[in-house]
């Protein structure tokens, strides 16, 4: 009833040209960006912010990477938990060899790390591509991965093989490490990802995102309208890495505070596929909506059963969200293969016409 | 019937030659030894049974393919093969037998991908999507729309083209080729699969875009009414080989043409 563009009119193919041209959509982006950055940080509580909202938004920085690669560009990947672990490496070393730095800058500058290897494994999606790249990625997982347990200067030849984060400050206020609340790692984190969100869908609305969905759409006609097909993959492989390698510094710094070399392995790369798959291939809105639901699912279950009255073991919770998440999988690919964003369209488009069926 | 050979025509340089052209793809002979040339503003069809290199041949000349033997000189520069990029630069647009479009992305964006090739601003200011990449995006959307207008698309703007019927996916194709504004756009097979309305508009697309922008046409198709109709000049070939080349009324009276479709008693 409140959802109508009647009487919305475009004068000028600028505002046509908007990332969002209807009204309504901009209200409710400026209510939810409100809602995060003002409630939020005053009004939840500790719990709240550390155990669902810093883990959700860091998840979805990592699903907009690798949506950048999968869902626009169409090339799989398995290498995504490898990108991550190589920003928050990255950013370790960088914050121990100059710790005058403003951690803050060495996050944004670790996801050019992340960017070069992601460039250096993207040089076979030139002649494979579909399963056949999905194991070369899988073969950067795998040696990143090794690299991280293996070669201890990464680590600082810390004798438990871990990453300790230490204490950082802006304004002399801890930012990372034990001190730090909650709340201020929640805004950095936020700003982040805002901003970096802002940033992917300028690019996915223009020149460059027409380019990645046109070669994962038709590859052949797109070389023949110009489009220099290696270039736009390399760009596609550059850039999500760095959006992966900036969350995997996220997520060590400001969420984990310490990190074990095993956290960026094969299960992180999979957790965030199954992220893009359902929330939606080839949608921004849909890498929140994925990372909500996977992140989320079992949160819920747990607090649910519980609220139930039910005592049940975590290990069995566990494996109820295996289940779960297994067969929403099935489910997604089989009912909306373009996920949670794609439903979520759809009810918009149910809502413009309501009462209407169309 | 069009007048062929417009004084345009007569004296018209040639845009694109092919000579001496061979292409084999191992034991099996897709073309052999065609010569031909394409003059500034005809229509020239290439014509042929199924089977006969007519696809190769565009193939060839937009650089999908790569000759064995042979030579193609176009605006003036002669290279032994072409490579999809150069021809694309050098303002050769294509569409396909099988409609090939971007089948995520509505009809405004297929349309807007075929201006890739002009748009240049940078990464930076792509990330911003503000001040010149805005400028330009309005710009080139400017250009986009009178595409729109002239096919008569606008209410499918918004439509993924995975969801229109084939012939308004042919209309959205052709439209595509043209953001380019290309010299030379070859057309395979434009009217495959359509009924005789739908040919009749498309029909009316090729002479409009002939006229009105100057562009070259290459056209293969099927249908020897539109065929006789449209073209300027007519290129048969038969089993990769070129039996007859000319206007329409000389190839018509060709026997080898009148053979190879109707068959020769043996």
């Amino acid at each position: 009833m409140f959802y109508r563009e009647a009487g919305q009119f475009k004068t000028t193919y600028q505002a046509d040209q908007a990332v969002f041209p209807i009204l309504q959509d901009r209200i409710g982006l400026a209510v939810i960006l409100v809602g995060a950055f003002v409630f939020i940080p005053f009004a939840a509580s500790d719990f709240f912010i550390n155990v669902i909202m810093i883990p959700f938004l860091i998840l979805a920085l990592a699903s907009i990477g690798l949506n950048i690669l999968t869902g626009y560009t169409g090339l799989l990947s398995l290498g995504t938990g490898g990108f991550m672990g190589v920003g928050a490496f990255a950013c370790y070393k960088l914050t121990t060899f100059f710790p005058g730095v403003n951690v803050i800058v060495w996050i944004f500058v670790s996801g050019f790390f992340a960017t070069a290897l992601g460039i250096l494994f993207g040089l076979p999606s030139l002649r494979i591509k579909g399963f056949y790249l999905l194991v070369a990625t899988l073969a950067a997982q795998f040696f990143l991965d090794w690299s991280f347990i293996r070669i201890q200067w990464l680590t600082n030849y810390n004798t438990s093989g871990a990453i300790e984060v230490p204490t950082r400050t802006l304004f002399s206020v801890p930012l990372t490490g034990p001190n730090a609340t909650p709340q201020l790692r929640y805004l950095v984190i936020l700003a982040i990802v805002t901003l970096l969100t802002w940033l992917a869908s300028n690019l996915v609305h223009g020149r460059i995102g027409r380019m990645w969905m046109a070669v994962r759409d038709m590859d052949l006609a797109a070389e023949l309208i110009g489009i220099p097909l290696y270039r736009t993959k390399l760009l596609a492989f550059a850039i999500s890495s760095y959006y992966c390698g900036v969350a995997g510094a996220l997520m060590v710094f400001f969420w984990y505070g310490s990190a074990e070399p095993g956290v960026f392995n094969i299960d992180q790369s999979f957790t965030i596929l199954f992220m893009v798959i359902i929330g939606g291939l080839g949608s921004l809105t849909g890498s929140f909506f994925g990372a909500a639901l996977i992140y989320g699912l079992p949160i819920v279950l747990k607090v649910g059963l519980h609220g139930l009255g039910w005592n049940i073991l975590p290990a069995t919770i566990e494996h109820l969200t295996f289940m779960t998440v297994g067969a929403l999988i099935v489910l997604v690919l089989i009912i909306e293969p373009l996920g949670l964003a794609r439903l979520w369209q759809i009810t918009k488009q149910k809502l413009r016409v309501w009462p209407f069926p169309y | 019937m069009r007048v062929p050979g417009g004084a345009d025509i007569a004296t018209g340089g040639v845009l694109l030659a092919v000579e001496n052209v061979s292409l084999a793809f191992g034991g099996v002979k897709a073309v052999t030894d065609v010569s031909f040339d394409i003059r500034k503003g005809e229509i020239r069809a290439i014509i042929g049974p199924n089977g006969a290199g007519k696809t190769s041949m565009l193939n060839i000349i937009n650089g999908f393919y790569q000759p064995q033997h042979g030579r193609i000189t176009f605006k003036g520069e002669t290279r032994s093969k072409m490579r999809p990029h150069d021809a694309a630069k050098g303002g050769i647009a294509r569409t396909f037998q099988n409609v090939a479009l971007f089948r995520g992305m509505t009809s405004l964006d297929n349309i807007m991908a075929g201006r890739t090739l002009r748009m240049n601003k940078n990464l930076f200011w792509q990330l911003l999507r503000f001040g010149p990449a805005m400028n330009e995006e309005v710009e080139h959307r400017r250009r986009v729309e009178e595409i729109i207008d002239f096919l008569k698309i606008q209410e499918i703007r918004r439509t993924p083209v995975g969801r229109l019927p084939y012939g308004l996916q042919k209309r959205v194709e052709l439209g595509r080729a043209l953001a380019m504004e290309p010299e030379l756009l070859l057309l395979d097979e434009p009217m495959a699969g359509m009924n005789l309305e739908e040919k009749e508009d498309m029909s009316r697309f090729i002479l409009d875009v002939n006229d009105h922008f100057g562009t070259t046409v290459v056209l293969i198709e099927h249908d020897m009414g539109v065929v006789m109709d449209l073209s300027d000049r007519v290129v048969v070939l038969d089993h990769g080989v070129k039996i007859a080349d000319g206007t329409p009324d000389e190839v018509k009276r060709t026997q080898a043409v009148i053979d190879a479709y109707l068959g020769v008693a043996h």
